[in-house]
């Protein structure tokens, strides 16, 4: 019997509200089923994962600081996306970022330079972040190269950067062979904003960016062109909005965006130059993206939600002796339940009659 | 001329010839849109009969139950007088039905033969068919040539193609859908006289179409469908072609006035050697294009779709830049080199043809595809920043002023019919009060009402001192409201002449490529 998808001519609002709640509902029970296949007791393991990093304000300060990255990282993709450019190569711009910034935290190590450093980094960040994300938009532009297979493989390209520079050039000289740069300096680090735990400034600069991102998605003309340009590239044409300029007008956000994320973590929670600098928080982004309607308000929820299954991964990895997979397994359900919802909304699935053929 | 309370007689008495495909109260419905209504019809032996409608009449939806693609809620077919039901096109086919569609369905990289081939149920031979092809050729006067490649095929001549391989089946029954909408006026009349020589052999033919000269002059008999329902079996013979849009659009369909009662001002288009190489994908070259079109006066360009039509808008509307600033003036200013935007800032307007996904974004709300045009004039946006009390204020006021229907608030463009969303994107151009305003296929696939409500409009602009550029398939309708006709054929346009000094034949004349619409006579304009 075969199905054919239908393209829904008017597709309900309340479904697209519906959708991530649906898809969440589906990743818990997947979850269920995963726990007891595991051996596991789902309820006892669904505390540990979902409830208890809520009722712990050291594990509340620790959802933020999670969440802080994602929240970056998914504005600046739902500027991609809403192109209808697909960057899956946040997480290379937000090492890319990090590289530019620490370079500055790392040339002034030990001087007395003073607290232009890390503001400095910061802008640095962000602009080495967006030269990493044009990178597959002049790819694109130039030779019609897929955005997607690029940006993906210039993560690998950028991780091994990372890992070739903490190992040789700026290898901390006394730090015991480890594969480590020197600890950042007072005045190149992102400043905490509670006396005690990690919880720093990062979180004001996510949301200063998810004001500035509604404003600009919303209300602008760019904003409108990005939105265009994805919807109907020929009207956006006729519309007289340059494609070209859009593709790269939203690589640089996205890349900016994640790069300012690279550097804040490592300025941060880190505090210095490691092999690994994320815990795949660039690819983890994309389904923050997605899950929070591509909307920054959402985003920022959706980016909290993901931080939860950080947050509850590690507890489980300690409790429940569980590894750290399980967290992965939870975001891929997560995006894959979200895309399905999406498509059973804007879709309707219908039984194609059986044709026998000439 | 028979009444909306006399259905379709099945079996009629005396002269009229056997019914060989009859269709007896079918009805379709599609969600909440009934689209055939209890629709009788017979198509008789020997005989043509036109099936007349709107857009959305349910033309379509009747040729496709009566051939097997769709099947009827209710209703039945009947072949020869005993019911029979089409699963498929297949059981249509070998039933003896065979349906030209309007879309062609024919590979580009074969040959006439080899597309043929891939049709037909039986091996056959390559040269064995391509001897059919060229035996059915002759007998019906249609020229094709089974060797040649169907990708360097006119449209006409892929007409053609399905043609013959529809007459390779023998059918008895032949339903033409809209066949002469992408037809020189001189190849129709090719085709008029092949579907006479296969009316003469016995065969019964449906011809579909909203073309009304041409059913007066092919049919015996025509059934006029209007809004799902049958309206009417008539003898087209002894109907004028206004009673006939009478029956389709069940009103008095109201003609454009073309009284010049303004003087012509300065030129606001002047084209000059504009010369465009094609892109390969899609969009034929420009050769030498010349062009002035003066405030006040409207000028229309013929020609046959594919023929360069596409590329001189997207030339003029600044998405397709050539090299030479002057090729193109607008407004006394050098605009060749402009890109969409700058060119609005002349104060010129554009519509193109295709309105979803060209004129607006499909999935877009209404009033946001408003801003499409409008976001350079200095009002809706300022300093970057969208005032949404001017856009929805310019929303409501296009609304108003032209009459555009929709349910709801504000829905997607999509959710538009065509002729509602057509008066949106006329209403939002001549809001911006252009004194340029070029218009690709004004009324394509719009209904009659609202086809005459725009042509007015573009009229009563012109009086008020614009310039207009019309680009349309539609003859008829050129003829009826423009000042000056072009001709435009493989990217060569001829030079305008006034209506009233050419005549559809030579107009004709020169969509199949012989140049100038008319005799050469002195300065026109």
């Amino acid at each position: 019997m075969p199905l054919k998808l239908e393209r829904q001519e008017n597709v309900p609002l309340a479904g697209l509200v519906a959708a991530p709640f649906v898809a969440l509902a589906v990743t818990l029970v997947v979850g269920t089923v995963m726990f007891a296949v595991m051996g596991r007791d789902p309820v006892e393991a669904f505390r540990i994962y979902f409830v208890d990093p809520l009722s712990d304000a050291y594990t509340l300060q620790e959802l933020v600081v999670k969440a802080g990255p994602l929240l970056l990282i998914g504005i600046g993709l739902a500027f991609c996306y809403r192109a209808n450019r697909w960057n899956i190569g946040a997480e290379g711009q937000y090492v890319a970022g990090a590289l530019a910034g620490s370079w500055l935290a790392l040339a002034t190590h030990g001087t007395e330079a003073g607290p232009w450093v890390l503001p400095a980094m910061l802008v640095l960040g962000a602009l080495g972040g967006a030269a990493y994300g044009l990178i597959p938009a002049l790819l694109r532009v130039r030779f019609g190269a897929s955005e997607i297979l690029t940006s993906l493989m210039l993560v690998y390209v950028a991780q091994l950067g990372l890992d070739y520079l903490v190992r040789g050039p700026w290898r901390d000289p006394a730090g015991f062979n480890f594969p480590q740069s020197v600890s950042f300096d007072a005045v190149a680090t992102m400043p905490l904003l509670l006396g005690e735990g990690r919880l720093h400034a990062g979180i004001v600069i996510g949301l200063i960016a998810v004001a500035a991102a509604t404003f600009v998605l919303g209300r602008t003309l760019v904003g409108f062109s990005i939105e265009l340009g994805g919807s109907a590239p020929r009207a956006a044409a006729f519309a007289g909005f340059h494609e070209k300029r859009v593709t790269y007008g939203v690589f640089a956000v996205s890349g900016a965006l994640a790069g300012l994320a690279g550097i804040i973590e490592v300025a941060g929670p880190i505090g210095n130059l490691q092999p690994s600098i994320s815990p795949g928080y660039g690819f983890t982004a994309i389904i923050a993206a997605m899950l929070g309607r591509l909307h920054p308000v959402g985003i920022l929820v959706a980016s909290l939600v993901l931080a939860l299954t950080y947050i509850g991964g590690e507890a489980a990895q300690i409790s429940l002796r569980m590894p750290f997979d399980v967290t992965r397994v939870f975001q891929g359900t997560l995006l894959f339940a979200i895309l399905a919802a999406d498509v059973l909304v804007r879709y309707r699935i219908r039984r194609v009659e059986g044709t026998r053929h000439a | 001329m028979t009444d909306v309370s006399a259905p379709a007689a099945s079996s009629s008495p005396g002269d009229s010839p056997p019914a060989v495909l009859e269709a007896i109260g079918l009805t379709k419905r599609f969600g909440a849109l009934l689209a055939n209504d209890h629709v009788s019809l017979a198509i008789r032996a020997g005989e043509t009969h036109a099936l007349l409608g709107e857009n959305g009449a349910g033309k379509s939806t009747l040729v496709k139950m009566m051939c097997g693609l769709i099947q009827a809620d209710s209703g039945e077919l009947r072949f020869d007088g005993t019911p029979v039901t089409f699963p498929d096109p297949a059981a249509s086919r070998a039933r003896g039905v065979g349906v030209v569609f309007q879309h062609f369905a024919l590979f580009d990289a074969l040959t006439v033969v080899e597309n043929v081939a891939l049709g037909l149920p039986a091996h056959e031979s390559l040269p064995a068919l391509a001897a059919r092809i060229e035996a059915c050729v002759h007998r019906y006067g249609l020229a094709v040539e089974p060797y040649r490649r169907v990708g360097q095929l006119s449209v006409g001549e892929r007409q053609r193609v399905e043609i013959v391989r529809c007459l390779l089946g023998d059918p008895r029954v032949l339903i033409l859908d809209e066949p002469t909408s992408v037809l020189t006026p001189d190849e129709s009349e090719n085709l008029f006289r092949t579907v006479d020589l296969l009316t003469a052999e016995g065969r019964a033919v449906l011809f579909i179409s909203h073309k009304l000269d041409e059913v007066r002059r092919l049919c015996q008999r025509a059934t006029v469908l209007r809004g799902g329902k049958f309206i009417a079996e008539v003898d087209p013979r002894r109907e004028s072609a206004a009673s006939l849009a009478r029956l389709m659009v069940g009103a008095e369909v109201p003609r454009t006035p073309r009284t010049v009662t303004h003087e012509l001002g300065e030129p606001r288009l002047l084209v000059r050697n504009l010369t465009l190489k094609g892109d390969g994908s899609r969009g034929s070259a420009l050769h030498d294009i010349e062009l002035e079109i003066r405030a006040g006066e409207i000028v229309g360009i013929a020609g046959v779709a594919g023929n360069g039509q596409t590329a001189l808008f997207e030339a003029l509307s600044g998405e397709r830049l050539g090299g030479d600033p002057e090729a193109i003036v607008i407004n006394r200013v050098p605009a060749g080199a402009l890109g969409p935007t700058e060119r609005r800032a002349l104060k010129a307007g554009f519509v193109p043809e295709e309105r979803l996904g060209h004129a607006a974004a499909p999935d877009m709300r209404l009033s946001d595809n408003v801003l499409l045009t409008t976001h350079g004039d200095g009002r809706i946006v300022r300093h970057g920043i969208v005032s949404q009390s001017a856009l929805h204020a310019r929303f409501a006021e296009i609304v108003k002023r032209f009459d555009v229907r929709f349910g709801g608030r504000d829905p997607k463009a999509r959710r538009l019919s065509g002729g509602n969303l057509q008066k949106f994107v006329i209403g939002r151009e001549v809001l911006r009060e252009p004194v340029l305003l070029v218009v690709d296929q004004p009324t394509w696939g719009v209904d009659a009402a609202a086809a005459a409500f725009i042509r007015t409009t573009l009229r009563s602009r012109a009086a008020e001192g614009c310039a207009v550029l019309v680009i349309s398939q539609d003859l008829d309708e050129l003829l009826e409201f423009t000042d000056r006709i072009a001709v435009m054929s493989e990217g060569r346009l001829t030079r305008p002449v006034p209506v009233e000094e050419t005549s559809r034949e030579a107009i004709g004349l020169a969509m199949g490529g012989a140049l100038a619409p008319a005799p050469e006579d002195a300065d026109a304009a």
